[in-house]
């Protein structure tokens, strides 16, 4: 006896529906696989298998009324099927064969169905535990995390391809290798843990908002894909620097349009267009922002997401509140203190009391030295020289700046500012 | 899982300890040793002699060659080590933060090959 026939149009439909669970729930199925076999790799392929055996089977046997469960459970028994096969010549057979013996007695259905949540933020804080380089954290991130190929990965860090899959393989190594544990830290650890999170978060972020090298000023994929994760890990895990880090991401992001004109040309601040600011990006950061702030223990996150909400309140430029950002740029400062926060609390200085009040400040924060080789405090500096009418020294700062930056959109505005000091 | 903790301090500042600072810090480390050994993750530890008396070994086509010194030089030299078992890498560092010379140097923790 043979299944009936299935229909194309039937087959287009759960094939839709096969793309449809990829999508939205293949990081979660991944995310408890590892957890049940302790092994990226293992998990990896399982996870595929499962997919492909939906492929095959949904078509007949229907789409299952928990399509999450179904494929974890197909996972589980594809894996073990893998791991008997190679037992045989392995030379980690027992501790293979204790791992086959406790998952053949697991129950799939009660190991999958309230575990989910916390599956998923173990995975997060496993792919950015401190003993992983901060480079392995992201890429591990955006590949078990994120989903996107090591492909997008290299394509989006403008590193090889085969650079990148290395630096997968070589963290996932070091997860199996030495042991870092598949677990949500304990209550004294996670404030510390959490940061290492946020700080994975923030570099991808950073990264697709100002990318350091290239032709194009944002990569909108990474920032798009750092909120999404920021999200994720707010859903799982609503501490206030988590909302605050997700609220200034997306008041940043709120940005993105006005930044560049159509020839992908950059922007800056004062002279965007806010009529093209992404109002609703504007409405969710701001109601995190409040959220953040409200906390008892209000963080640098939150501070840096209040002071984007100061500049989303202003209608004009010319009608931004400076004295509130200079505010909260001294309460950053207080808590984390930093040249390059120093730098931006002196620009806003320079807005709130005149240029050559800000001017002071850059020149007394360059001559310390951190920021010698920071093209941002050149280019800052001769601004603020070219506002104060100093031509030649402006171009001269200019000339500094442009030779510290390596991104070509940075790089054509300040050669333009540059020729228009020269008419 | 075993782990091989590594014990990395600056050797000319140890050298330049009182005979009482010297006493504190064996004081320290006997009573780390003795946790340790309670908690069941003790196997094994010594502190090594300094540098000054280390010998680098290399045989290259049969013929040895010795030479005064360790392999590398590094502000920080291997001091002594920790053999200990621990359930997982945080397990590890948990432990290993706990080393006296933690506070002034560093601890290179290292998973032991099963073979």
């Amino acid at each position: 006896m043979t299944a009936d026939p299935v229909s194309p149009d039937d087959a287009a439909r759960v094939r839709e529906i096969v793309d449809r669970t990829y999508r939205d729930d293949s990081r979660r199925v991944l995310a408890t696989l590892i957890r049940l076999f302790g092994d990226f790799d293992i998990a990896e392929e399982a996870l595929h298998d499962a997919f492909v055996a939906a492929i095959e089977r949904w078509p007949v046997e229907g789409v299952p009324a928990n399509p999450r469960t179904w494929l974890v459970s197909a996972g589980r028994f594809k894996a073990i099927d893998q791991i008997r096969r190679r037992v045989a010549f392995d030379d980690r057979r027992p501790e293979l064969e204790r791992q086959l013996t406790e998952l053949s007695q697991e129950n799939p259905v009660t190991a999958e169905a309230d575990d989910i949540g916390d599956d998923r933020l173990r995975l997060v804080f496993t792919c950015c535990h401190p003993a992983l380089s901060a480079d392995a954290q992201v890429a591990l991130t955006l590949h078990t995390i994120g989903g996107l190929t090591t492909e997008e990965i290299a394509h989006a860090f403008l590193v090889p391809a085969p650079t990148l899959a290395q630096r997968i393989v070589r963290a996932k190594g070091k997860i199996r290798d030495a042991r870092i544990p598949y677990e949500i830290p304990a209550a004294a650890e996670l404030p510390d843990r959490l940061d290492a999170v946020l700080a994975t978060l923030y570099l991808i972020f950073n990264e697709g908002y100002s990318a350091t090298f290239g032709d194009t000023v944002t990569r909108a994929d990474l920032c798009g894909e750092a909120i999404r994760l920021g999200r994720l890990v707010v859903e799982l895990l609503p501490e206030p620097e988590a909302i605050g880090l997700l609220a200034m991401m997306l008041l940043h992001d709120s940005r993105r349009a006005a930044r560049t004109d159509g020839g992908g040309e950059l922007i800056v601040l004062e002279e965007q267009d806010r009529a093209r600011w992404n109002r609703e990006q504007i409405r969710e950061g701001r109601e995190l922002t409040e959220r953040a702030l409200r906390a008892r223990r209000v963080g640098p996150y939150a501070i840096q997401a209040a002071i984007a909400a100061v500049h989303a309140d202003a209608a004009r430029s010319d009608a931004t509140d400076w004295a509130q950002i200079v505010a909260f740029y001294d309460l950053l400062l207080n808590m984390n203190p930093s040249p390059v926060v120093e730098l931006n609390r002196a620009a806003a200085i320079a807005m709130k009391d005149g240029p050559a009040r800000g001017l002071d400040l850059i020149n007394a924060l360059l001559a310390r030295g951190e920021l010698a080789n920071y093209h941002l405090a050149h280019s800052a500096r001769a601004d603020l020289l070219r506002r104060l009418g100093r031509t030649d020294d402006s171009l001269a700062a200019y000339a500094t700046a442009l030779k510290l930056t390596t991104q070509e959109p940075e790089r054509r505005f300040m050669e333009r500012r540059m020729a228009s000091l020269k008419r | 899982m075993k782990y091989l903790c590594l014990i990395y301090d600056n050797e000319a500042q140890q050298s330049k300890m009182t005979k009482e600072e010297g006493g504190k810090m064996m004081g320290e480390y006997r009573s780390f040793t003795e946790d340790i050994t309670k908690s069941g993750h003790y196997l094994g530890g010594n502190p090594l002699q300094p540098t000054s008396t280390a010998t680098t070994v290399r045989s290259r086509g049969g013929k040895v060659s010795t030479t005064d010194g360790p392999y590398a030089e590094t502000k920080e030299q291997l001091g002594g080590y920790y053999m200990i078992e621990a359930k997982d890498l945080n397990d590890a560092v948990q432990i290993a933060a706990r080393i006296p010379a933690a506070r002034t140097g560093a601890i290179e923790v290292r998973p032991i090959m099963a073979m």
